[in-house]
């Protein structure tokens, strides 16, 4: 008898917490998400930003962080460090000149064009800043392109990632379209074509280092025979950064192909079977139907693809360790050989400018591409 | 796997169209060339791999030899090596637990966050927001230049923002909402891990847990989670409402709505993103460089690390990439046919 308080007293303090937790479940069941976020994206970036301004020294017992405002950006940018980040500028001659102010009307008409239909402040802001961004990598392109210049980490990285990506692009679009033709073994060649995307990036790197091992490789008799024997792709540049390329379109052309070819396969039908009954042709139906229903798909599959190539770093620091110079290494091993010198600030301040080349350049491809394909949804 | 023997009647269903017309022969003939030398490029490689690793040293420095058996004789020298003597299985274990651990914590995580995102409306203070970040601003700052201790830091900042909570944020209306906090949350996988991974690293420092699991494990459910928001949310925002809403009504906890009704039928896409997942974090290589040393090694670190001074011993490698690849492709090919269908509702709604 005595107990029956007790347990009704039990039940309504267990049914008021079920209330309160019910009440704030929205809450709970955000919250581990946005404290884990904070924690390893947030908190970090911001203590970066210190990073990149301070200047890092082992001390007795420890280390001391000094503060030098912009000094490692001013490195990286103008000063002893220039050559790593950007390249050895070489001074431009008239048809270069000519070539960039063409580029830069192009970026001012295109700027013109939207101050003429549409203008909203933030708007034009950003079109400054993508312009901008586009104008200055053009002005790095054709100062270190040329023979006796050479290329810094910042321009070996777009090229991985707008080479590597078009390349991957339009070769799983490629394998999608004819995947997707009525063929037999459609299945084994999707699971088999699936493959590349689950080896390890390291383990591709040793892969391709075996593969063109020019030596004792499987290709070793053809290229002796070619009178390739003794010539080794490692030590030019752009053979050693094609290499790194193929080793990543390797990798990442199956995931375009897969998503491609689930975008190809679920447009509607009806329209297909009509165009084919009014004879339309495979490039007509493909310009007219097929790639208007995937336009969207697609643009979103690059951007996924474009947010991640800026990460290189696996195959280029396995394959080449950044070889021959400079030539191959991407700006996250550039960082990441700066951070092994026990130069943090100069890790942090490649890491940030990193951030900001590749935000710019993805929030750009959102904007102007994937926004601009969606305008019919 | 011809088209006769095939055993998923919706698979044919859905992605076989009643044509008039079979292919031209030439196009035919075009297509299965160029799709055959596509799987000659995507095989060749990984056969490669696996005959090396049947290859002593002597056979691979006088190579090329093509066909076990047929040019070489094949041995187990390396496996026997590297499964049995090397320390090869301690960071197999490694790899398995942490990537295992960290899929299941992110998919977790992040699929609650990506359900109450959908289904409950959220209004957050933007002055609040604002408020935080100055007060973490401030006390990076108080500790790191003006040598603060950071308990007195963190407890001033507590102090300061209840008491912004209470005062002043109440005064402005302006709010986030699901949208924008969706959008912070996916946005996060833009930022390179390279510019995180530095103060990632003096905190496990810190915290005496560098070249620990629980590092690696955390940090990676941290760098998942923003994939497995964007892809779940759309797998939820795809279900009817009417099954969850009866549950509610019948007196179920919106936790309970969520494990026994919302979870079950978004499986086929929790699938899809758990795969992918284990696949980045099973393949990734640059935190792990940073976060793990010996006791927490991963397979891709032991991988790098076997360019020794000789050069890379092909044999002992082989065998490292085959038994990184064989799991995944068994799992991989186990939830094959989810993969499709997930990424594209990723990639649909964006």
């Amino acid at each position: 008898m005595a107990l029956a308080p007790t347990v009704a007293a039990q039940t309504t303090t267990r049914r008021t917490r079920d209330e309160w937790v019910d009440r704030n479940a929205g809450r709970m069941m955000v919250l581990p998400a946005v404290v884990i976020l904070l924690a390893f994206a947030i908190f970090p970036l911001i203590i970066s930003v210190y990073l990149s301004l301070s200047r890092f020294a082992l001390e007795a017992g420890g280390f001391r962080l000094k503060f030098v405002g912009f000094y490692n950006f001013r490195r990286l940018l103008f000063g002893a460090q220039q050559y790593h980040f950007l390249g050895t500028l070489k001074p431009l001659n008239w048809p270069e000149w000519i070539g960039l102010g063409a580029f830069a009307i192009l970026m001012l008409l295109w700027l013109g064009r939207y101050v003429a239909t549409g203008f909203t402040a933030l708007g034009f802001i950003g079109r400054l800043i993508s312009a901008g961004l586009a104008t200055g990598s053009v002005t790095l392109a054709l100062a270190t392109l040329p023979a006796g210049a050479y290329q810094g980490t910042l321009l070996t990285t777009y090229f991985y990632v707008l080479v590597g990506v078009t390349v991957q692009f339009l070769l799983g679009l490629g394998l999608a379209l004819l995947c997707a033709q009525p063929i037999h073994g459609r299945y084994l060649f999707r699971v088999i074509f699936f493959i590349p995307l689950i080896v390890t990036p390291v383990g591709v790197a040793y892969m391709f280092r075996m593969l063109a091992d020019m030596q004792k490789g499987p290709f070793a008799p053809l290229s002796s025979a070619l009178g390739f024997g003794e010539w080794s792709w490692a030590t030019q540049a752009w053979s050693a950064r094609l290499m790194v390329l193929i080793g990543d379109t390797w990798q990442w052309t199956p995931f375009m192909f897969i998503v491609l070819l689930a975008a190809i396969e679920s447009q509607p039908r009806d329209q297909l079977e009509a165009a084919r009954m009014d004879g339309a042709s495979s490039l007509q139906t493909f310009r007219d139907i097929t790639w208007p229903a995937i336009a969207p798909i697609a643009a979103t599959v690059v951007l996924v693809r474009l947010i991640e190539a800026f990460k290189i770093i696996d195959i280029p620091n396995v394959l080449t360790a950044g070889g021959p110079g400079l030539a191959t290494e991407s700006l996250t091993l550039h960082s990441f050989i700066a951070w092994r010198t026990q130069d943090l600030g100069g890790s942090a301040a490649v890491g940030y400018l990193l951030l900001f080349v590749s935000t710019i350049t993805c929030v750009s491809f959102f904007t102007y591409v994937v926004r601009w394909t969606r305008r019919y949804q | 796997m011809t088209r006769g023997t095939d055993p998923r009647p919706l698979m044919r269903r859905l992605f076989e169209p009643r044509r008039l017309d079979t292919m031209a022969p030439a196009p035919r003939i075009f297509t299965y060339a160029v799709l055959g030398l596509w799987t000659l490029i995507v095989v060749f490689p990984i056969y490669w791999v696996l005959v090396t690793s049947f290859k002593i040293e002597l056979q691979v420095d006088s190579g090329p030899y093509y066909l076990p058996f047929v040019d070489f004789q094949p041995t187990l020298d390396a496996w026997t090596f590297m499964l049995l003597q090397n320390n090869t299985l301690g960071p197999y274990l490694n790899s398995i637990v942490v990537a295992l651990a960290s899929t299941f914590l992110a998919l977790l995580i992040g699929s609650l966050a990506a359900y109450a995102l959908v289904r409950i409306r959220f209004q957050v203070k933007l002055a609040a927001v604002l408020t935080f970040i100055v007060l973490v601003i401030g006390v990076i700052v108080a500790v790191g230049a003006l040598d603060v201790p950071w308990p007195a830091a963190l407890v001033a900042a507590i102090v300061l923002l209840l008491l912004a909570l209470n005062t002043y944020v109440r005064r402005f209306n302006a709010a986030v909402g699901n949208n924008d906090i969706e959008f912070w949350m996916i946005s996060n996988r833009i930022m390179p891990p390279i510019v995180a991974v530095l103060p990632i690293y003096v905190m496990f420092q810190h915290l005496k847990l560098l070249d620990t699991q629980i590092a690696l494990i955390s940090t990676y459910t941290g760098v998942n989670l923003p994939i497995v928001v964007w892809l779940t949310r759309d797998f939820f925002a795809g279900i009817p409402l009417d099954l969850e809403e009866s549950a509610e009504i019948d007196g179920a906890s919106k936790f309970r709505v969520f494990f026994t009704i919302a979870l079950p039928l978004v499986r086929s896409g929790l699938a899809a993103t758990f795969l992918l997942v284990l696949i980045l974090t099973w393949n990734e290589f640059l935190l792990a460089l940073f976060l793990s040393n010996a006791n927490a090694q991963t397979m891709p670190v032991l991988v790098a690390a076997q360019n020794t001074t000789r050069g890379p011993q092909w044999w002992y490698m082989s065998v490292l990439i085959v038994i990184m690849i064989a799991p995944v492709i068994a799992i991989a090919g186990l939830l094959q046919k989810h993969i499709a269908r997930g990424l594209l509702v990723g990639a649909v709604k964006g």
